[in-house]
């Protein structure tokens, strides 16, 4: 749910990274952390188990410039991938505004990615949220590794939708921000249409 | 859910702002606390008072909001609604959260000039004048459905923040 204060006119919104374990979530805000100017992002929270893990999220602020005199804040959440952390993720997409799913590219993990988007659906569907509404990026992550499953067959799988798809490499930056981009408009034009 | 009218958005004008701004204040001064923070459930920092230029206001009011969620899923789990406080004690700084209509929360850091039950009364009062500027906040948000700074928002608009 968007917060927008007219008093220190600002727009803020909350967009959750998901995807299964391991696929590069945290990786992509490490990268924004990383390649934004520190004016223009807050400090990012990695709440993580030792073996730096997301044990129950990420979060990172970053401002996005003006719109009509208004600051835009986008609050950047990823959950932790592992199957056994379904409450955590569940309570990470309380008030979520736009939602980018990390798919893993490699052929290996594609039942992974597929277990992860309908454990997603389930979940916005036990928040209140139409999980056909709701507005969604695809990210086909890890696109430099061997035995790649094809962008085709990743969009065969995942993207009934047909929402923006997005290939990256989050460790090397490629596609990432292309990839926030993308979902910021979505948020923006749903918070604009208002209502879900 | 916060406005019936407008389920995706939590609008806040400068009068609403600035009574909870005073609500603050007050609260501040009648409990001896350090700082105040009030955020929403999902985390936005919607006002404080106090010392606030030495703690990271972004971060803590995610954390608070994590932490009040998480302890909602452990209630949950034992057959409670919720925990409507939390209290978390350190060696020098002290840290009371409580739920406000079960949708705002109050964050109170006091240090040894306050004690626990001194900040608990003060906030009991504090929240329930919050509840009061919650509800108004509400019906203007119902007054109010269509005509702000979102639906008058371009294409070009959302453009220009990508040049």
């Amino acid at each position: 749910m968007s917060f927008i204060n007219y008093s220190s006119r600002e727009i803020n919104c909350k967009i959750v990274y998901y995807g299964p374990g391991l696929c590069g979530k945290t990786t992509n805000l490490q990268y924004i952390f990383r390649r934004m100017n520190p004016g223009d992002r807050g400090k990012m929270i990695s709440l993580a188990t030792e073996t730096e893990r997301t044990l129950f999220f990420d979060f990172l602020p970053v401002s996005m410039g003006e719109i009509r005199g208004f600051k835009t804040r986008f609050h950047l959440y990823t959950v932790p991938g592992q199957v056994f952390y379904d409450a955590s993720r569940r309570l990470i997409l309380r008030g979520v505004d736009g939602v980018v799913f990390c798919a893993d590219s490699q052929i290996t993990r594609m039942d992974s990615n597929l277990e992860s988007f309908d454990n997603l659906r389930i979940n916005l569907r036990e928040q209140g949220y139409d999980p056909d509404r709701i507005p969604l990026v695809l990210q086909y992550n890890k696109r430099d590794v061997n035995s790649l499953a094809s962008v085709s067959e990743l969009h065969a799988l995942l993207n009934y939708r047909n929402v923006p798809e997005f290939e990256a490499v989050a460790s090397t930056g490629v596609g990432v921000f292309e990839t926030l981009k993308g979902i910021i408009k979505l948020v923006l034009i749903d918070l604009k249409k208002g209502g879900r | 859910m916060v406005s019936p009218m407008n389920q995706n958005r939590f609008i806040l004008h400068e009068k609403e702002y600035n009574e909870f701004q005073s609500v603050l204040k007050k609260l501040l001064i009648d409990s001896y606390a350090k700082v105040v923070f009030l955020v929403d459930k999902n985390g936005s920092l919607l006002s404080s008072a106090g010392e606030t230029e030495d703690f990271d206001t972004t971060s803590l009011a995610s954390l608070a909001a994590g932490n009040i969620a998480a302890t909602g899923g452990l209630a949950s789990l034992i057959g409670e609604k919720e925990f409507s406080i939390l209290f978390h004690e350190g060696q020098r700084d002290n840290m009371h959260i409580s739920l406000v209509d079960n949708r705002l929360i109050l964050v109170v850091v006091f240090d040894g000039r306050s004690s626990i039950g001194l900040v608990r009364l003060r906030v009991r009062r504090a929240g329930e004048e919050l509840g009061r500027i919650l509800k108004a906040v509400d019906e203007t948000a119902e007054r109010e459905e269509e005509g702000g700074v979102i639906e008058e928002l371009t294409e070009a608009d959302i453009e220009s923040l990508f040049k």
